[in-house]
Formats: C-alpha cells, sequence, structure tokens
C-alpha cells in the first residue's frame, strides 16, 4: 500500500471540452438512426413481396405539400436557435411557434394520407407486407415527430411564460439538432417509400 | 442539574435509520452507488441463471432422464440465455464502467446522473418484468408460464400461432425496456468521456479501461438498437397483424434472423471489450509495468468495433445462404480475430520482463489469457463455413461461447472484483478465500466446458432436452453436469468472501495495490464528490509520475 | 501452404460427357496425417471409454467418421483447420506459461520496479502480418470448401427427395418416383465411379429445422417460404443417425433422423414397395372403420383408401419403418399402442391429440396399422 499526495499541478488554462447536451443528442441520434435504418431495410426487403392486396403504385399519392411544411420546419427552428443567441426572445418565440404550426400541419397531413388509405383503399398494418412495412415505417416517423413537438410544445409554454432566454440557448440548440434530424430521416423515408417504392 | 444534556451539532454520530438508508439507495444519482445497484442486481441473477443452469444439467446427466418435462427444460434454457446476456453481463459491466469512468477521468459524476438514474431502474424492471412470466405468461399451448422460444426467439417460432399466449411477450417487453436503459447509459459513457476529463487528459492518455468503455458504449448505440427495431416488429406482428416474419404473407424468417444478429454478435463483442478493459488496467499493475502498445491496444479495440459489425451471419451459415456471402461471412469472422489476438500479444509483452505478483486479481486474470486464447482459437475453427456446417447448434458452439463469457468474460469480472472491491468498500477481500474459490471455479469450469466441446463434435444438437442413449455423449454429459455444480460451491465461497470481507476485512486504504490511475489517489470508499480539487495530469499514468518523479511516464510519452 | 487443385482430386466419375463432380483433396502432409490418427484415436477414445459403442450397426454420429463426400471434405478441412489453430495454441499457450514462470516476482524485489517498457512497433507489427498470413491460407481453403460443396452441380443419375419439416416430424417425398413416407429417408449406396447422389430440396411446414445427419454431411436448415438445397452421395451401406438440430418447439429433442443408406437392390425393392397402395387385408376392416370415423384420416393418409390428411406423417408403410413418432419409441405393438392411445406418454408436447378411443377400439386400430407393411 502507498500513500500518494492529491496535490496536483495547477489546472491547465484552456481545456475546453464538447457540450454534453450536444454529444448526448448526437449519441441519440446515432442511436435513432440504427432503429430507422432496420425498419428501411424492411420495408426495401418487402417490396414487390405482398401476395395480395393494393401495391404502392396503386395506392400511394406524393405528399409534397406536407414534405414542403416539415422541412421548412427545419428553417424555422435553425432561425428560432439564432434569434435567442443573440437575445431576440420575441423573434424567437414567433419563429418558435411556426415550427410547431408546421410540424402539427406534417402530422395532419400524415393522418389525412392514413384515414384516405384505411377507408378508401382498405390499407391496413394487417393487410399485406406493403401496408406493414408502410405503417411501420411512417408510423415510426410520426411518432418522433409528436415526440419533438410534446418537446417545443413545452418550450413554447415556458416562453411564454418568459423562462426561455439567452442562457438556454444551449439547450434549445440541442432540441433543434432533434428536430433537424426528424426531417432528414423524413427525407429518407420519403425517397424509399415515395419515390424508389413505386 | 437536569440530565438533559445540550448536543452539540456534528459531534453525536447518529446511526441512519435503515428506511433512510433505503431510500437514499433508491432515490441515488451517485455514480458509484448506481454502479454499485448494477453490480448487485447482475449478482442476484447470476445467482437465479446459474440455478436455471444447474436444473440444466441435472436434467442432462442421463440419458432419457426426466427430472423436469421437456417444456420446463426449454423454459429454463430460454430463461438462462436471457437472464445471463441481458440481466447479468450487461448490467454488471455498466455497473464497473459507472463505477469507474468518472474516477478514473477526474470528474465528480457521469455527464447526467438523474438519466443514469433511469437507465438503471429500467434495466432492472426489464428483469423483473422477464421474471414474472413466471407467474403471469402462459406459453406454449397455454402450458404457462416463462417464454421457451430461446434466446433469440426465431421466426417464426415467436410468432402468435406457435407461441400463444404471453410468454413470448415477457421476453420481447423484458429486452425492449432494458434496451432502452443500456442506450441511456451508453449515451451517458460517451458524453462523460467526451466533455468530462479533466485538464490534462487528452483522449490519448485516458486509461485504457475508459478507452475501452467509449468504444464498447458507441457499439451499443449502433447494436442494441436492431434489436429493439426487431422486438417492434415482432410486437406488431403479434398485436397489430403485422406480416414482417409471417412467412405464410410473404414474410421472411431469415430476415428476423438477420436483425437479431446484426445485434447479436456485435452485442458479445459489447460484452468482452470491458473484460478486455479491465485486463489492461490488471495486469499491468500485478507485472509492475506499463500496459505493452497502449496505442496498439486502442486501435486494435477500434479495429474489432468495426470488423465485429461485418460477421454477424456467422451465426446463419446453416440457413442456406449462397456460397459467396458464406464466405464474405468466413473471411469477416477470421479478419476479427487479428486485432483480437494481438490484444493476447500485448498482455503478454505486459508481463514479460515484468514482475508477477500472484494475487487473486492477477491469478484469474491469467486464467483468462489461456481460456481466451482457446475460446478464441474454436471461434476460428468454426469461421470456417463447412466445419461449422457440422459444428453449428450443437455443444461445440455452447462450448465455445460459454468458454468465451464464462472462461473470459467472468473471469474478467472476478479478477476485477477483486482488485476494485477494496475501492468500493474500504476492506480488502479475503486472498484465502480468493485463492479458494479460484481453483475451485478453475477445476468446474474446465470440466465442463472443455469436456463439453466433445459431444458436439459427436452429433449432440443445443436445446435438447434428452438425448438417445447409444450416441456417446452419456459420460461425457455426466462430467459436464459434475463440473457445474463444482463452479456453483465456487460462487458460493465467492459471495461469502464478498459478504464476510465487507465486515471483517482488511482496511485497504486509498492504495493497496500501489496502482497508477486516478481512482487510487483518494479515500476507499472514495467520498460522494470523489476529488476535492479536479486533478490535472500530465501522462497516462498520473500517479506514478507522482510516486516516480524522477522518471514520469510524461517524459516518455 | 498450398492446396493441391490437379492430380490429388477425388473424382467422382465422368458419365456421357458431363461434368464430374471433383472435391480437391488438401495436400497430404505428414502433419495432417498424424493429426487425423491423433483425432481419431482420439475421438475412438473417447466413445470407447465413454463406454459407447461408436460404429456399430447403426452408425455414430461422429463428424470425424464420415462416410459421404461432403462430409469427408468437411472433415479434411477441419483437420486443416484444427493443425492450425493447434500450432498457434501451442506456441501462444508456452509463451504464456514461459512469461508466467519466468518474470515471477520474488521477495528479493521488494520495491524495485522492472524495466518500464512501454511497446515495440517492430513486434507489434511481426504479430500482426503473421496472423493476416494465417487468415489468408485459412480462408483460400475455406472457399474451396464452400463453393464445391454448395455449388457442385446435379447429375442425372441422382434420387430427388422433397424433406419437408414438421413439429416434431420428417416428410420425405420423392417426386420422380411418387413415394411419401416419414422420418426414414431410404437412399442408395453411391459409388465413387458411377456416382448416384441424392438431393434433398429443404423446406418447412411450420417453424424452422435442421437436416443433420453428421456423417453424411454439414446440416441445413429447413425454413417456411426459403427452400434450401443439400445432397449426399453416402459411399457405405448401413443406417445412420441424426436428428433436427434448430429447436423448434417443445418435441425438437425427439425428432430423429434415421437414413437407411441401400445396396442398388435393396434400394429398388424399397422403392417398388413404397409406390404399391396400401395392403388390404380383410381381418382389419374393423380396425380401418375405427381409423376412417375418428377423424385420424384429417391428419394421416394411407394411399389407396379416402384417407388423405397431410397434418401428419403418412402411414401407406407404416410397418417398413423401425421407428414411430420420429425415432421416439421402437416401432413394437405396444409402442404404437401407447402412441395412439396417449402420444404424450412417449413425446409430451407432440401435436398428435389424444383420441380417448375404447380399449377395443384402440386394439383393433393397431391391428389395422399393423398391416400396412
Amino acid at each position: 500500500m502507498s500513500a500518494v499526495t492529491t496535490s496536483f499541478p495547477n489546472t491547465a488554462a484552456g481545456w475546453q471540452l464538447p457540450s454534453r447536451g450536444k454529444v448526448a443528442m448526437a449519441g441519440l441520434i446515432i442511436a435513432e438512426s440504427a432503429i430507422f435504418t432496420i425498419f428501411v431495410v424492411a420495408y426495401l426487403f418487402y417490396l414487390g413481396k405482398s401476395i395480395t392486396g393494393p401495391t404502392p403504385g396503386e395506392v400511394l399519392e406524393t405528399p409534397i405539400f406536407y414534405t414542403i411544411c416539415l422541412l421548412s420546419s427545419s428553417l424555422t427552428i435553425h432561425m428560432a436557435a439564432k434569434c435567442l443567441a443573440r437575445g431576440i426572445g420575441f423573434a424567437f418565440l414567433g419563429f418558435w411557434l411556426l415550427t410547431i404550426a408546421l410540424g402539427g400541419l406534417f402530422l395532419y397531413g400524415t393522418a389525412e394520407e392514413w384515414h384516405r388509405l384505411i377507408y378508401e383503399h382498405g390499407l391496413t398494418i394487417s393487410t399485406n407486407l406493403f401496408g406493414t412495412t408502410y405503417y411501420s415505417l411512417v408510423g415510426l416517423h410520426g411518432f418522433h415527430v409528436t415526440a419533438g413537438l410534446v418537446m417545443l410544445l413545452t418550450v413554447a409554454v415556458l416562453g411564454l411564460c418568459g423562462r426561455i432566454g439567452i442562457k438556454q440557448s444551449g439547450h434549445i440548440e440541442v432540441l433543434s439538432m432533434y428536430w433537424h434530424f426528424v426531417d432528414a430521416v423524413w427525407v429518407v423515408v420519403f425517397t424509399v417509400v415515395y419515390v424508389l417504392g413505386r | 442539574m437536569s440530565s438533559n444534556a445540550i448536543t452539540i451539532p456534528g459531534t453525536q454520530i447518529q446511526a441512519r435509520p435503515w428506511v433512510d438508508e433505503l431510500h437514499q439507495w433508491v432515490t441515488t444519482v451517485d455514480h458509484k452507488r448506481l454502479g454499485i445497484l448494477y453490480i448487485l442486481s447482475a449478482l442476484l441473477f447470476l445467482v437465479i441463471g446459474g440455478v436455471e443452469a444447474l436444473v440444466m444439467r441435472i436434467q442432462l446427466m442421463h440419458a432419457q432422464n426426466n427430472f423436469v418435462s421437456p417444456q420446463v427444460f426449454n423454459r429454463m434454457f430460454t430463461m438462462h440465455g436471457t437472464t445471463m446476456i441481458f440481466f447479468v453481463a450487461m448490467p454488471v459491466l455498466f455497473g464497473f464502467a459507472n463505477y469507474l469512468v468518472p474516477l478514473m477521468i477526474g470528474a465528480r459524476d457521469m455527464a447526467f446522473p438523474r438519466l443514469n438514474a433511469f437507465s438503471f431502474w429500467l434495466s432492472f424492471l426489464g428483469g423483473l418484468l422477464l421474471y414474472f412470466s413466471f407467474v403471469g405468461g402462459s406459453g406454449l399451448y397455454g402450458a404457462g408460464n416463462a417464454p421457451d422460444v430461446g434466446w433469440w426467439s426465431y421466426a417464426p417460432l415467436g410468432a402468435r400461432a406457435f407461441s400463444p399466449g404471453h410468454s413470448s411477450d415477457y421476453w420481447t417487453l423484458a429486452l425492449l425496456v432494458s434496451g432502452f436503459g443500456s442506450i441511456g447509459t451508453a449515451i451517458n459513457i460517451i458524453a462523460t468521456v467526451l466533455c468530462l476529463r479533466c485538464p490534462g487528459m487528452k483522449i490519448s492518455r485516458m486509461p485504457l479501461l475508459v478507452w475501452l468503455n467509449l468504444v464498447m458504449a458507441g457499439m451499443v448505440l449502433i447494436a442494441v438498437t436492431p434489436l429493439s427495431a426487431a422486438q417492434i416488429m415482432l410486437l406488431i406482428d403479434r398485436y397489430l397483424g403485422g406480416h414482417f416474419f409471417d412467412t405464410q404473407a410473404g414474410g421472411s424468417a431469415v430476415l428476423w434472423m438477420h436483425f437479431f444478429w446484426i445485434f447479436g454478435h456485435p452485442e458479445v463483442y459489447i460484452l468482452i471489450i470491458p473484460s478486455f478493459a479491465f485486463m489492461s488496467e490488471i495486469i499491468p499493475v500485478f507485472s509492475r509495468k506499463p500496459i505493452f502498445g497502449y496505442p496498439v491496444m486502442v486501435g486494435a479495440t477500434v479495429c474489432i468495433a468495426f470488423v465485429s459489425m461485418s460477421v454477424w451471419a456467422h451465426h446463419m451459415f446453416t440457413i442456406g445462404m449462397n456460397s459467396y456471402a458464406n464466405s464474405f461471412f468466413a473471411i469477416t469472422t477470421m479478419a476479427v480475430g487479428v486485432p483480437t489476438g494481438i490484444k493476447i500479444f500485448n498482455w503478454i509483452g505486459t508481463m514479460w520482463g515484468g514482475r508477477i505478483q500472484f494475487k487473486t486479481p492477477m491469478l484469474f486474470s491469467i486464467a483468462f489469457l489461456f481460456q481466451f486464447l482457446v475460446a478464441g482459437l474454436t471461434g476460428i475453427i468454426q469461421s470456417s463455413a463447412p466445419v461449422d456446417w457440422q459444428l453449428s447448434l450443437s455443444y461445440f458452439v455452447v462450448a465455445h461461447f460459454h468458454y468465451v463469457i464464462v472462461g473470459g468474460i467472468l473471469f474478467a469480472l472476478f479478477a476485477a472484483f477483486y482488485y476494485w472491491y477494496p475501492k468500493m468498500t474500504g476492506r480488502m477481500l479475503s486472498e484465502r478465500l480468493g485463492k479458494w474459490h479460484f481453483w475451485l471455479f478453475l477445476i468446474g469450469f474446465h470440466l465442463t466446458f472443455d469436456v463439453m466441446h466433445i459431444p458436439g463434435v459427436l452429433g449432440m444438437p443445443r436445446r435438447i432436452y434428452t438425448y438417445e442413449p447409444g450416441r456417446g455423449w452419456d459420460t461425457l454429459n455426466l462430467i459436464i453436469s459434475i463440473g457445474a455444480f463444482i463452479q456453483a460451491i465456487a460462487i458460493l465461497v465467492f459471495v461469502a468472501n464478498l459478504v464476510i470481507s465487507y465486515f471483517k476485512g482488511a482496511r485497504a486504504g486509498n492504495d493497496p495495490w500501489d496502482a497508477w490511475t486516478l481512482e487510487w489517489s483518494i479515500s476507499s470508499p472514495p467520498p460522494a464528490y470523489n476529488f476535492a480539487t479536479v486533478p490535472t495530469v500530465a501522462s497516462r499514468r498520473p500517479l506514478w509520475d507522482l510516486k516516480h518523479p524522477e522518471d514520469p511516464d510524461s517524459r516518455y510519452e | 501452404m498450398k492446396i493441391a487443385e490437379t492430380g490429388d482430386s477425388t473424382h467422382l466419375g465422368v458419365e456421357n460427357g458431363r461434368r464430374e463432380m471433383s472435391v480437391p483433396k488438401m495436400e497430404s502432409s505428414t502433419v495432417r496425417f498424424l493429426a487425423q490418427t491423433i483425432l481419431f484415436l482420439f475421438w475412438s477414445a473417447m466413445a470407447v471409454w465413454a463406454g459407447e459403442p461408436t460404429r456399430t450397426s447403426p452408425h455414430g454420429t461422429n463428424i470425424f467418421a464420415p462416410a459421404s463426400t461432403p462430409a469427408k471434405s468437411i472433415a479434411d478441412l477441419s483437420v486443416f483447420v484444427l493443425v492450425i489453430t493447434g500450432i498457434i495454441f501451442v506456441v501462444v499457450f508456452a509463451l504464456l506459461v514461459y512469461s508466467v514462470v519466468k518474470f515471477r516476482g520474488r521477495a528479493t524485489d521488494a520495491g524495485r520496479e522492472p524495466a518500464q517498457v512501454y511497446g515495440s512497433t517492430q513486434i507489434e507489427l511481426a504479430w500482426t502480418i503473421i496472423p493476416i498470413l494465417i487468415v489468408v491460407v485459412l480462408f483460400l481453403a475455406t472457399a474451396r470448401v464452400i463453393h464445391a460443396i454448395q455449388d457442385a452441380p446435379e447429375p442425372t443419375g441422382s434420387v430427388q427427395v422433397t424433406a419437408i419439416g414438421h413439429q416434431y416430424w420428417w416428410e420425405f417425398r420423392y417426386p420422380k418416383l411418387g413415394i411419401v413416407t416419414a422420418n426414414e429417408l431410404h437412399i442408395p449406396v453411391s459409388d465413387l465411379s458411377h456416382p448416384t447422389p441424392t438431393f434433398l430440396e429443404l423446406l418447412s411446414a411450420d417453424t424452422d429445422h435442421s437436416f443433420w445427419v453428421p456423417e453424411l454431411g454439414g446440416k441445413t436448415d429447413l425454413i417456411p417460404n426459403h427452400p434450401n438445397r443439400m445432397w449426399m452421395d453416402p459411399q457405405r451401406t448401413g443406417v445412420f443417425l441424426g436428428q433436427c438440430a434448430q429447436y423448434c418447439g417443445t418435441q425438437h429433442a425427439n425428432m430423429l433422423l434415421r437414413v437407411s443408406v441401400d445396396g442398388p437392390e435393396e434400394f429398388a425393392s424399397w422403392v417398388r414397395a413404397q409406390q404399391a397402395p396400401a395392403i388390404e387385408d380383410a381381418g382389419a376392416i374393423a380396425g380401418r372403420r375405427v381409423f376412417e370415423s375418428n377423424a385420424c384420416m384429417n391428419c394421416h393418409a394411407v394411399d389407396g383408401t379416402p384417407a388423405d390428411g397431410r397434418f401428419g406423417p403418412d402411414l401407406t408403410h407404416l410397418m417398413s419403418r423401425a421407428t414411430i413418432a420420429a425415432g421416439a419409441a421402437k416401432n413394437t405393438h405396444n409402442n404404437l399402442r401407447l402412441w395412439i392411445q396417449d402420444p404424450s406418454a412417449i413425446k409430451p408436447g407432440a401435436l398428435m391429440p389424444a383420441m380417448k378411443l375404447s380399449d377395443a377400439d384402440l386394439d383393433s386400430v393397431v391391428s389395422y396399422m399393423e398391416t400396412l407393411r
């Protein structure tokens, strides 16, 4: 056994390490990307393999408008984060609420599409392989949009109560990373389902 | 004068009521306590999983035995495998990582203490869910309780049609829940290592344990999530009428296998890499030399992490992939043996020229080296796909992976226990009981798992609750079972050691092993805040520099 | 270490200019011969010591007693791989033992630390390059055997069998010969100069199974919606044993295989017997009536009668089989009776229900079964 004095040399100045919020969100994004990859692989693998039922070409309509909504919400959340970093609270809140509205519109669009598929074309998750993989993939994405919207709404409420200031801009950036991720996933899902899949 | 003396605050030591103590433990966010909780819960499940193994070994002692029914036996191997992987190995390794990583990087806690607690309790809940199946579920043909589909739950056996009732769902949900816990811990480890290192501790100066847990955490993010995805798909099949793995609707049973093994293979590297981490800390200290080839050890580990993502279908050599696919997975599997072998050579290089001290941690480490060598080589034997067409799904595979998991991971864990128990509790584990534990376990282990390779070569498949006499398997199985009981006794000795030494062990002091990483610079057990002042380091072995100011590592790095 | 390709090839003969099936033999070396001998002695010793016979009839299930070309090439490759890994083991183990003995700390050391060596680039290079070379060699040997076995073309003299896995029995159909049977496979012995291999198509009716008869070849899985193909050309007659190797449910352990490799005349007469419809025995009318009115024919087929169920094994020539319940019991009067009375007495978890027949019905249906030769 030996005793060691715990007097270490003086703390070096300029020791900079990344922000833990950003690193953690990057980790979460990596993990979620892996989950989505598996669902995308299943979707692609099962293309053309359904034994019965409607095919993608017969029933899918490309949701261009709602896609534009979602993708522009990335722009608005980016603007919101920038405004907050510069301390312009009002603009931040404006862009933030716009983001929520655009995200909400996207979800509405998904709901509308699902309603049409179910009631007009009789396509459900249990109809055939296409139904299973389509609803799972788009649904998983929609679930992530919903989770994101819940967080965005929470921030909106806090913001309206005046609790979000320049000090929270780090947290807002982390949240916007998540939102950008959700949009990036939609680009992939959109390409796989509506472009390649038909 | 009144006998009511005035108590001066701070001079009275009050024993806290046990309810209070329990409350502290249940609500803790301290990485050290959470680490210990992980380890204790893993020990609990280790004993349970061990009992399941013993039940199986009793049943297999003789041909056509009827100690248990086939239904019970099938539940036993399912639960044993699931428990050991998800509720023993993962938690105990996360527990050590939790305890040690912040200490080794000079930090006061993990990056996200509350996420840490949440991840632990999720993991523990998963274990409870799995075992609740014994009372809540119902298995094949409604014959009651725990899942019996094997720990891989191959499609379509896991489908509603072949696993009615809820037993299979307990399996799915338990793994889904604990999987999310694992992802939480992995994110925490990565954030801690990247963001909380003390000044001077560049990435190239981190202890190897920290490096290897960082790599492991990265792998968890990419490998555990495919399992979660597959579990979600299975639930959709079972409850929403989905057809992911429904072969009658054109679905593919092979797709489940791919998804499962894309998780399953990296998973075993997720388990072995922290074990390598223990070896890389313990072997240098008991050889009295630094690790041989630190940069190569890091590089080899990163290499293993990447290559191990490309070998998964070596678990599927018999499913009928074409010859090109079989050849591909054969060569990637052989390739991953190269960096792994390099690590073994570096450990031997560390001992070479040293002054080896045969304390209990080192005994387990030396046994690890020998056993992991054998395990790796039986892996290489199976990497040759045609050979695997014979050996796959037989007791040879069972022997191989137990050699890795028990002979490798568990031995490394025992070494870690003996090495860090003094730091965690302030007491030394008994060397005498340690040596009894070691030798008993070694003998039992080899009796069981060396012999177990032979029935495999003689044609005995796995997952069978009984077998025909006259195949040459009878005596071998008896010997294997005897070895299992010897291991069980050794575990009891170990548990006794843990308990007795807690109360009677010699006081450890800060640094009982004369080691070199930061955790040995503070008291045993450490104070809640770890470091009174955040240390600054100038080399990979800060305490070596302090103890040998005339010859510090910083001069050579 | 190069693998010899010509001259030593094991040719299976050429017929009418068709491509021969050839699997290159490994280059003979003293090391390999020694290893094979040692292995053979070792396994024989193990089996004898274990108290069980090795080569009685039926044959055993020893990977190192191959009787068919795929099994032989796998056994040869295994020896090769074992020799290489054995050498690696001996070398590294020796280093390990040496370092532990030579560099053990002594009491006289107290306090002094040895030289602190951090690493050596040359040594690292050496023990990186050598393993890579070993991997290359192993891979080449492996790839060769993979292709030889998997991509072997099917000669026209081959027998074709479709094997369908069920929970917990094997259905065997010979599509070109019009035979349907269960659990016990009969195939002709194959002569290397005039090969008559058997090619199996592997399907499944429910979960995953795996066809494994170690002395005749490696295993291949039977997976629903994923047909597989394997072949074997046994060069010795006799009965070869095996069993299902992929966990398929409760009675996975009792899904045994018996492969009877017959000489050409034996095989031809077996085929003729199996092709014939069920023997009509007037003395078994009562039993047949029990069979046909008790829902037995929902699951079972008896060729030449209205019974045409496919869920359970075909019973047309039940008495030509040595065992029942996929090998779980010998095909004797008492076992047959017990099986029909209550399948779970022999195979708990089997999917055949107990039909709760009266003793009289039971006896008569057993008599009927016993006429189905």
